[in-house]
Formats: structure tokens, C-alpha cells, sequence
């Protein structure tokens, strides 16, 4: 395990705990007060905001909400870009064509457009729907990536191994294939989940984001809406902004990991092609 | 399985250049017997539809036309008869490096041809023909939970050879196997090949360059050349009496192959 990580898992973990306790120990975050825009201190540990609502309150929710972002996205994007790129690449032929023009075809569909277009018909959204078109707007270009490697391992030699030796297809993909992918599936994921929680918090800034709940974005929307910068109520848009910073730096490390994490195959393929140019000279 | 015939066998690519399409005939009605204990030998330059051929063997390609006899009787792509056909030929390729799975371990490379074999075998049983596999190529038992990473080019070819056995052939294709290898361990791995050839009365197709390895291990010498076979006899008779010029021009190229076994083994 490298330094970077470790500070990788610390924060993200902190964050993670942060958003899935934290919304249990902490009181209602909506409850309107007499004293809006107090600062740290006074019975809140992160002060008020201009109609006095808790803003540790608020950023214990707003965390849970961008994770359930992350999250879904991130599972979604695996989903469909594992099917799509690797299935596609795998099966070959109709299939892949078909697939990668799909692929191709949602790739240049713009995100920004398509979100503003759902908005517009859909008055209350709910997280989940949020999380969705982010979703689909963002898995292509992870299929695209999974559908290269996928042709490039399958036609392999150690895959022509396995299917000489009568392996069935299925097993194939899943136990020759599949572990070589796990890398590059993992800093996809990883990437994913960055990009939803960005996304998710644009969005919400300009206003477009997810009615009726809280994630990091919508807290900086109010915060933005109540002159919080103008007035000086640091406390109110410094952590959640912060908490984007951090959680997209820590994400950022792991996926940097990753890459490094002693990869058999690259060792490999560097020796192979050491090997290749001394036979040769 | 007895005898492997390849007979009047076609292979053509479409190859696209933009809107044209040209077909490359990368196997031109070649036609030879593969038997047990017998070793023949593929030469040909590079490009000449050496490894083609191994696929076509392999049920990798498919023919154009042609055909593929076992005992005289069709070879079948599907069914029963197709895989107890795989599990009569096996392969070892030439590239070491990109034939074993780099994310898996050297026992799970050699115990799932013996699992696909014996479906019937017990955990240890697939395990202790593992270890015997590893013995045979002269390697020790403890590479079981190695991964290939941790190979040398050599060691890696002697396990591709060991899973080319597992599933018991009667028939194995080697192609170019020890072209990748370092110069000073060819020989060796060659030795290896023969010795399991001598004790399991393979058929093998040796396919390679250098005309002074296939004269010394191969009974027979077939010569390539675009896809053709221009010349087919006796290892001795190919090499001493060239009839085709490009064989000629070969064999001029290698005129001494006790010196350049010489040179192998140094
Ligand atoms: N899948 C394919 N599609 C199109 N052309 C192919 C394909 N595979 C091989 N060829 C062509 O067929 C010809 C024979 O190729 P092959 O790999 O059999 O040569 P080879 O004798 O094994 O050469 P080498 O000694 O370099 O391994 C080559 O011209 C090659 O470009
Ligand atoms: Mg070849």
C-alpha cells in the first residue's frame, strides 16, 4: 500500500463514515430559527444560515446526498459500460457493431442540454432521477475505453489458449478475461463517481439539480442565493465546498493507486518487449 | 486419433482498403499427414501462412476450402467429436510472454486442462497430475503458485508445453516456440519437445525458421513459400538436395547446421 493510498482511503473514508452516521447523530436540518447567520461556536459546531438552519446539520445530509449520487452513478456507469464495451467487444461481430454505434451515438449526446430538457418536464426531481441522467449521459466514454481493451485481450494468446483447451465461452470472458479488466474497471468506477458528484453539484448550483434534497451542490446553491459570500458566512459555503475538494482529491489518489498498483501485466508486456528486441538484434 | 491429414486445404483473408477489397491467399492448397511419433517440420519466411496453418489445425480459422481428416472421417467444429479433436491437438504458441494469463497462477493454467479432461478427477488428483506435469517439463513443484510475471521466458515456455500435454494429445502444433526465447536456452527447450515427443509417440508440426533446428529434430521438412508448399521430403533430402530456389537460398543461408547447433548449445 503507497502513501498516496492511504491518504486516498483516509479521507474518502472519512467522508464516507461522516455521511452515513452523520445524518443520525445530527438534528433536523431544514428547522427554520430565530438567529440566522451566527457563527461557529454558540450551540453550532458550523453556525447558522441566514434563516438559522443548522449547517453541520445540513452538511452531515448534503454528504449522504452527493455519496447516493456517486454511488448510483458509479454502478450505473459500470453496468452499462461493462455491457456495452466489454460484452460488445467480447461476442464480436452484429453485436459489437451495434453496440459500439450506441455507444457512439450516446458518447455525443450532450449532458448539460439533456438535463436542463428533463428539467424542464419533470418539476420535482428526486436525487435518484438526477443521479440517473447522469448516469446515462456519462457511461460511454467508459465503454469505449473497456471495448478497446476487451479486443485487444481477447484476441490474446492465452485467450486462444483457453479456447483450445475447451473452456466454454462464459468462463472465458469471466475468469480469463474479466481479471485483467478489474484495473481498468476500478479507475473507470472511480472516475465515474468523481464526475457524478462534479456534475451533481454544478447542476444544483445553476439550480437545476435535485428538488427537496440535500447534497453539496444545493448547499452551495442556498448559500450562493443567501449572499453568504457577500455577508462574509464563510461557514456556510466554505465546508460543503471543501467537502467537493476533498472527497474529489482523495477519489483522484486512489485512481492514481490504482494505475501504480504493481500490475503483472504491464511488468510483462516491458519484459516481452525488452525480450523481443534482444532476439532480434 | 491415428493419423491428421490436411488436405487440398484454401485459406483466404478479405483484406478492405477503403471501398476495394483484395483477397489474400495466405494458404494455397497445402496438403500433408500428421502421425504419431513423427515430427515434420514448417519453414517459410515470414508471412508465408505458417501460423494459418497452425489455426486452421487449431479450429481457430475456419477453411475456404479444403478439408481436415482424423482416421480419414471430417474433423467436426461442433459436438462431441469436436472436443475430443481439441483434446487430441494442442498447441504451444510463440510468444511465452502472451500466452499465459498474466492475473492467473501457473497451477490454474495447468489444472483446468486437467479438470476439462477428467471431469471426473478429485481436487487432489487434478493437483497431483499438476505437479507430475511440472516434473515432466523439469520444472520444480513449487512454481504451482507462481505467477507468470515471475518467469523467465524459458520456464514460461516449458509451462505452455505442460498445459499443451495436460489434456494427453496425440497431436501437438509448436509454432516457432523457441523464436522469443534468448539464444542460449533454445536448444534446451527444443531437447525438452523431442524427449516428450520420443515418450508420449506425438505426431508434432514443427513450425519454424531456422532450417538447421527443423533438419535436426523433424523426420520430415515441408518449405513454404506464399502460402504454397514448394518442397516436402525427408529432412536429409530437403537440406542436402534443394530442389525449389528458395529452399536453395535457404539452405545456403544455413549451410553448416552442426556448427549452428553447435552455436545453440554453447
Ligand atoms: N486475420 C487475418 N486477416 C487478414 N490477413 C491475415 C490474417 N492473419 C494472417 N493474415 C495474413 O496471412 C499471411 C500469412 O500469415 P501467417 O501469420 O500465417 O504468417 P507466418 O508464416 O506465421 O509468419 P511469421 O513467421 O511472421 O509468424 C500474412 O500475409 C498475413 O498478413
Ligand atoms: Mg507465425
Amino acid at each position: 500500500m503507497t502513501l498516496k493510498l492511504a491518504v486516498g482511503l483516509g479521507i474518502a473514508g472519512i467522508i464516507v463514515v461522516f455521511g452515513v452516521v452523520g445524518p443520525l447523530l445530527v438534528g433536523n436540518p431544514s428547522t427554520v430559527r430565530d438567529l440566522g447567520l451566527t457563527g461557529p461556536g454558540n450551540g453550532f459546531l458550523l453556525g447558522t444560515t441566514q434563516t438559522g438552519q443548522d449547517v453541520f446539520a445540513q452538511l452531515a445530509y448534503a454528504t449522504r446526498g452527493s455519496l447516493i449520487i456517486g454511488v448510483v452513478v458509479g454502478a450505473l456507469t459500470l453496468l452499462l459500460s461493462s455491457f456495452f464495451g466489454i460484452v460488445g467487444a467480447f461476442v464480436g461481430g452484429w453485436a459489437d457493431e451495434a453496440f459500439s454505434l450506441f455507444t457512439n451515438i450516446m458518447l455525443v449526446i450532450p449532458g448539460l442540454p439533456l438535463v436542463i430538457l428533463i428539467s424542464s418536464y419533470v418539476p420535482n426531481k428526486s436525487i435518484w432521477l438526477v443521479a440517473a441522467v447522469l448516469a446515462i449521459t456519462s457511461w460511454a466514454g467508459s465503454a469505449r475505453v473497456l471495448r478497446g481493451f476487451t479486443l485487444s485481450v481477447r484476441s490474446r494468446d492465452y485467450v486462444l489458449a483457453a479456447r483450445i483447451s475447451g473452456e466454454k465461452r462464459w468462463r472465458i470472458l469471466f475468469v480469463e478475461i474479466l481479471p485483467n479488466l478489474i484495473p481498468l474497471l476500478a479507475s473507470q468506477v472511480v472516475f465515474a463517481v468523481i464526475f457524478a458528484i462534479l456534475g451533481e453539484a454544478g447542476l444544483s448550483f445553476l439550480g437545476l439539480g435535485a428538488s427537496g434534497s440535500f447534497t453539496w451542490g444545493t448547499m452551495l446553491f442556498y448559500a450562493q442565493n443567501g449572499l453568504a459570500l457577500r455577508l462574509g458566512a464563510w461557514w456556510w459555503f466554505a465546508p460543503p465546498g471543501l467537502a467537493i475538494a476533498l472527497f474529489g482529491a482523495a477519489l483522484s489518489l486512489i485512481n492514481f493507486s490504482i494505475d501504480e498498483i504493481i500490475n503483472p501485466k504491464l511488468r510483462s508486456q516491458t519484459r516481452a518487449e525488452r525480450n523481443k528486441w534482444s532476439v532480434k538484434s | 486419433m491415428s493419423v491428421l491429414e490436411m488436405r487440398e486445404m484454401v485459406k483466404e483473408y478479405r483484406l478492405r482498403e477503403g471501398l476495394r477489397t483484395t483477397r489474400l491467399r495466405a494458404v494455397d492448397n497445402v496438403s500433408f499427414e500428421l502421425t504419431p511419433g513423427r515430427t515434420i517440420a514448417l519453414v517459410g519466411q515470414s508471412g508465408s501462412g505458417k501460423s494459418t496453418i497452425a489455426k486452421l489445425l487449431m479450429q481457430l480459422e475456419r477453411p475456404t476450402s479444403g478439408s481436415i481428416l482424423v482416421d480419414g472421417e471430417p474433423m467436426q467444429y461442433r459436438g462431441a467429436r469436436a472436443a475430443a479433436y481439441r483434446k487430441a491437438v494442442q498447441m504451444v504458441f510463440q510468444d511465452p510472454f502472451g500466452s499465459l494469463n498474466p492475473y492467473h497462477t501457473i497451477g490454474h493454467h495447468l489444472a483446468r486442462p486437467v479438470t476439462l479432461h477428467h471431469p471426473d478427477f478429485t481436487r487432489e488428483q487434478v493437483d497431483e497430475r499438476v505437479l507430475e506435469l511440472l516434473r515432466r517439463v523439469r520444472l520444480d513443484e513449487d512454481y504451482v503458485g507462481r505467477k507468470p510475471h515471475e518467469l523467465s521466458g524459458g520456464q514460461r515456455q516449458r509451462v505452455a508445453i505442460a498445459r499443451a500435454l495436460a489434456p494427453e494429445p496425440a497431436i501437438l502444433v509448436a509454432d516457432e516456440p523457441v523464436s522469443m526465447l534468448d539464444v542460449s536456452i533454445r536448444l534446451g527447450v527444443l531437447n525438452l519437445l523431442a524427449a516428450l515427443q520420443r515418450e508420449e509417440n506425438l505426431g508434432v508440426l514443427y513450425i519454424t525458421h531456422d532450417l538447421a533446428t527443423a533438419r535436426h529434430f523433424s523426420d520430415e521438412i515441408m518449405v513454404l513459400y506464399h502460402g504454397a508448399v514448394v518442397e516436402h521430403g525427408s529432412a536429409d533430402d530437403v537440406i542436402l538436395n534443394p530442389q525449389h530456389e528458395y529452399t536453395q537460398l535457404l539452405a545456403e543461408a544455413s549451410p553448416a547446421p552442426e556448427r549452428r547447433l553447435a552455436e545453440l548449445g554453447h
